[in-house]
């Protein structure tokens, strides 16, 4: 099996294709043939990337199932995963049944639905695995498309908006880093990913109109890539697209866009920024560690009065976030460890909890938190189901969400205390807001009258949340099953930046005593 | 000797006595009933002179004393530019006979220009320069106003033709200058006297003044004026042919001066040609957002297109000249699906042009919709298309050549075009619902749209060759 992670990638392509070729009208018959297709490819696509998590292997800190084809004008076709990036395309296969299962109930367009969904993870699971430059922001840019058209032709009241400000807001980012890559081809000679992680960018200090880059090209580089993976992440001040594209976007999208393609800033942090850039990173830590504190307390806050469940959810995310770039900055183990933990608790949490809302919104079709009140009444399962992703995104010990927290506030508290100190009240402050948020829909009296019919929980809901909250205990309570895996990348990822960043500190020396 | 010369012009040649023959038989038998025939018959001559260029491979061959040049690059541009001038007549039969436009001249013209433009990228001198370029510009002055009862397209005509005269008089005033001051007209001598020294003030005058007047048939910002009228006025098929054919030629022949007679004075107008280059890109962004009028739109957004060719031009250097190819030939595929597009948009049997009219096109006809989806993304220069790639190359050129500045202000230009593909997007796809195009499915059109379609998405895997050819024609340019 050479070809593993093309087969994993492209088989819901496959189906995408299929689904487009083969498949006409749009009767009853049809749109579940289109749900079936759909579930299959992604079923297909996760049992086949179960072989890659079987024999990969975590010690051999390099690129592995490596493939390598020639491509256009020099670039290359190259794929492949190593102990950062295996797990988000496990993350990614396995959320992507659950995602389809999800819009069950969709009447709107199913077939073009479902090709939309299908070609979205073939072309995220490209941007874990891709080897080259050109090839990763091919897959990064091209999710655009889709996700693009799933806001604007499924979402809600306001998706036009919504759908033009999540494109060209992410869009600005990421051209951006494109000249950064141009750049970086035309320093290295290369658009090789792994070449690229032992080339050393120079790191001369150069003036701008008369202001100095210290770090040099490295740092110039360096706030290329920020500007795409900021946004992507998205990082505050400019993560004003996520909320109202999550709340204009329909339940699926938005499990899609916090759970997967949220992560593709932290992977990008890891893949590019850290190691290709760790001079210009070391700069601009402060930066970015203050940056992520802000972001924890401040959309914290803003979480507390909204009244849209849709958005709290979505600046809960924000804040999380937070947290992961702060674990990467602070660059060691512990702190990477934490981050990359905590992005993939964080898939299968707010992944849950837009779920969560989606449930109630397919039944009562408003995401107003006072449209809604003691549902504990007539949906004790849901109540229960509610219940638990509300303390694994608080961070209850047992679940993830404490492992990934805990590993970065301890990362954190080495580096910088005063931000491990700000961070740590944005704990707090969201059990205050998941706990509000959950007493004012779920406890008290029932007794909304349009409240007084709703059903609880169908199987096929249940069926949906059990593997998200098997999930969510078993990594609480055995986080081992990941942190092995990623242990000895990260471990090597961070030696390699410290040594890279240690080179630079006596230059530097060098260079104040001359002048 | 004249032998040889006769057979390096021979396929001009060719075209020149099929035009006329065509012309006379026209005129002594049917008249315009053998229009449709005579376009169809032309658009197959095409095909085949451009397999027939296309395959003679062999070196550089120089007849007339340097005038006319038969290299890689004009090779390359001149299959472009008669595979897209087939293409464009071969849409445009229907159309014309529909408005009671498709008259024999019609494709004669056609022809007549298009071997004023293979004249044009085949120029090794001033004065063979001039003469394609006017060959070419008074047959389109003339098919631009071809509706005579429109004032618009009259109105067209008449815009196109002006300020085209002023552009070739400032043409052939830099033309005169540098004559004056090199004391040769063909580019073999003007290079070599651009070598010795530093340009000379009278040079440098009328190498800019050369350039004005090219920019003004590329239509680069700030000569574009005349672009978006005659886009508006002119009938559909003909406004097709003004996006394709002879843009080409005329970056064509912009490369052309800028290296062979100006080779080595890149620094003096890479500069220049990156102002327009620049300016280009942000005005075809910007201007085209508030246009309902998709003709117009298309003429913004080819304005910003030549911007980006016009950036790989700007590095002056080999990569350059091959990114600019590459960006033509991906720029000329798309275009041709896009008019194929718009061709197609009927409104109760009437052709519409705004933009309001493409609601809910994906519920009608989902397939022609997805067809327009990808080709404004790719327009738009979102991966994976094949436009992504045009620009890749373009800014890697211009990278390579130190122009980062340039490379970011493209970047900017085109998040903010991208808005206006993204509204065509818009009205197909998240539109009220509400009157709809009528279903036309004209098999020709819809074949063009198709095709330009799959080349726009499955062009990313194996590219057909064009990087290699771009390669070797941007080689014989600048070596």
């Amino acid at each position: 099996m050479e070809n593993l992670l093309s087969i994993v990638t492209f088989i819901p392509m496959l189906g995408a294709i299929v689904l487009a070729l083969f498949l006409r009208g749009d009767d009853e018959m049809a749109q579940r043939n289109a749900k079936y297709v759909a579930l299959i490819a992604t079923a297909a696509s996760f049992v086949f990337s179960i072989a890659i998590f079987t024999n990969f292997d975590p010690n051999n800190t390099g690129m592995q199932f490596v493939e390598e084809r020639d491509w256009i004008m020099g670039l290359k076709y190259k794929m492949g995963v190593d102990g950062i990036s295996v797990l988000f395309v496990m993350l990614t296969t396995f959320l992507m049944p659950i995602v389809i299962l999800s819009c069950w109930g969709v009447t709107n367009r199913v077939k073009d639905y479902m090709i939309a969904f299908l070609l979205l993870e073939t072309l995220m699971l490209g941007v874990f695995c891709a080897l080259d430059l050109i090839l990763f922001y091919v897959f990064f840019e091209a999710g655009l498309i889709p996700m693009f058209l799933i806001i604007g032709i499924w979402g809600g009241a306001n998706r036009i908006y919504a759908s033009f400000k999540f494109f060209l807001y992410t869009f600005i980012g990421s051209v951006l880093m494109l000249v950064a890559m141009v750049m970086m081809y035309v320093d290295a000679g290369t658009t090789d990913i792994p070449t690229l992680l032992t080339h050393t960018f120079a790191t001369e200090t150069f003036s701008i109109a008369g202001i100095h880059v210290v770090g040099g090209l490295q740092t110039m580089m360096f706030l290329a890539f920020f500007a795409s993976f900021a946004v992507k992440m998205p990082m505050w001040p400019v993560h004003t697209w996520l909320p109202d594209a999550h709340v204009q976007a329909p339940t699926a999208g938005s499990v899609i866009l916090a759970a997967i393609l949220l992560k593709m800033g932290g992977y990008g942090f890891l893949r590019f920024s850290l190691p290709m850039f760790p001079v210009g990173a070391d700069i601009l830590t402060p930066l970015v560690l203050w940056m992520s504190a802000i972001a924890i307390v401040y959309t914290s806050l803003v979480a507390l009065v909204q009244e849209d469940m849709k958005k709290l959810i979505a600046y809960s995310s924000v804040a999380h976030m937070g947290y992961v770039t702060m674990g990467i900055f602070a660059a060691n183990q512990q702190g990477v460890d934490g981050a990359i933990f905590q992005m993939i608790s964080h898939g299968f949490i707010s992944g849950a909890l837009f779920l969560c809302v989606g449930v109630i919104y397919d039944r009562m079709h408003t995401r107003d938190i006072d449209a809604y009140g003691g549902l504990v009444n007539k949906m004790p399962a849901y109540a229960l189901v509610f219940m638990f992703f509300t303390m694994a995104n608080v961070g209850l010990p047992g679940t993830s969400g404490f492992i990934g927290e805990f590993l970065v506030l301890m990362g954190i508290f080495q580096v910088n205390t005063w931000v491990a100190a700000v961070a740590t009240s944005g704990v707090i402050l969201s059990a205050a807001y998941g706990l509000w948020l959950y007493r004012r829909v779920v406890m008290g009296d029932l007794i909304k009258e349009s409240l007084k019919s709703i059903k609880d929980m169908t199987k096929l809901e249940r069926g949906i949340f059990a593997p998200l909250i098997f999930m969510t205990l078993l990594l609480g309570v055995y986080p081992s099953l990941v942190l092995d895996i990623i242990g000895p990348s990260v471990e090597a990822l961070t030696h390699n930046y410290h040594a890279a960043v240690d080179a630079f500190a006596p230059m530097e020396a060098v260079e104040t005593t001359t002048h | 000797m004249i032998s040889q010369d006769i057979s390096t012009v021979l396929p001009e040649l060719l075209l020149a006595i099929f035009a006329m023959a065509s012309l006379l038989f026209a005129v002594y038998t049917s008249k315009d009933k053998i229009a449709p025939t005579l376009t169809y018959v032309t658009a197959g001559v095409f095909v085949v002179v451009a397999l027939w260029i296309g395959t003679m491979g062999g070196g550089a061959q120089v007849a007339f004393n340097g005038a006319f040049v038969d290299d890689a690059f004009a090779r390359f541009a001149k299959v472009v530019i008669l595979l897209s001038g087939a293409a464009v007549l071969v849409m445009s039969k229907e159309y014309m006979l529909r408005l009671n436009l498709l008259r024999f001249e019609f494709p004669v013209l056609v022809v007549l220009c298009t071997i004023g433009m293979m004249m044009m990228v085949s120029s090794g001198d001033l004065m063979s320069l001039y003469m394609g370029l006017e060959l070419q510009s008074l047959s389109l002055y003339v098919i631009a106003s071809l509706r005579r009862d429109s004032a618009k397209s009259s109105e067209a005509g008449l815009k196109y033709f002006v300020l085209g005269a002023l552009s070739s008089g400032l043409l052939l005033y830099g033309s005169s200058l540098t004559y004056g001051f090199a004391g040769t007209t063909t580019f073999s001598g003007i290079i070599e006297v651009a070598s010795h020294s530093h340009l000379s003030l009278g040079m440098l005058f009328g190498l800019v003044f050369i350039v004005a007047g090219l920019a003004f048939k590329v239509s680069a910002a700030p000569f574009h004026m005349w672009t978006p009228d005659v886009y508006e006025g002119a009938p559909t098929p003909i406004t097709a042919f003004f996006a394709t054919a002879p843009k080409v030629a005329a970056m064509g022949l912009f490369a052309r001066v800028a290296h062979d007679a100006f080779g080595h004075a890149v620094s003096d107008w890479s500069q220049i040609v990156a102002l327009l280059a620049v300016i280009s890109m942000f005005l075809g962004a910007i201007a085209a957002i508030g246009q309902r009028n998709i003709k117009r739109l298309m003429a913004y957004s080819s304005i910003a297109h030549m911007g980006f060719a016009l950036m790989g031009l700007a590095a002056g250097t080999e990569v350059g000249v091959q990114a600019m190819l590459i960006y033509m030939a991906i720029y000329v595929t798309m275009n041709v699906g896009t008019f194929a597009f718009i061709l197609s948009m009927e409104k109760d049997g009437r052709s519409v042009t705004d933009i309001n009219a493409l609601n809910q096109l994906a519920k009608q006809n989902p397939a022609k919709a997805i067809c327009v989806l990808i080709l404004m993304f790719s327009l738009a220069g979102v991966p994976p298309m094949i436009g992504f790639f045009g620009k890749y190359a373009v800014l890697t050129a211009a990278v390579d050549a130190g122009l980062i500045w340039l490379a970011i202000a493209a970047v900017i230009a085109s998040v903010i075009g991208a808005f206006y593909y993204l509204r065509i997007v818009y009205f197909m796809w998240f539109g009220k619902d509400g009157d709809t195009l009528d279903d036309n499915s004209n098999a020709v059109l819809w074949g063009l749209l198709v095709a330009s379609t799959v080349l726009t998405v499955i062009g990313t895997a194996p590219f057909f060759g064009i990087e290699g050819a771009a390669a070797a024609a941007a080689q014989a340019l600048v070596n």
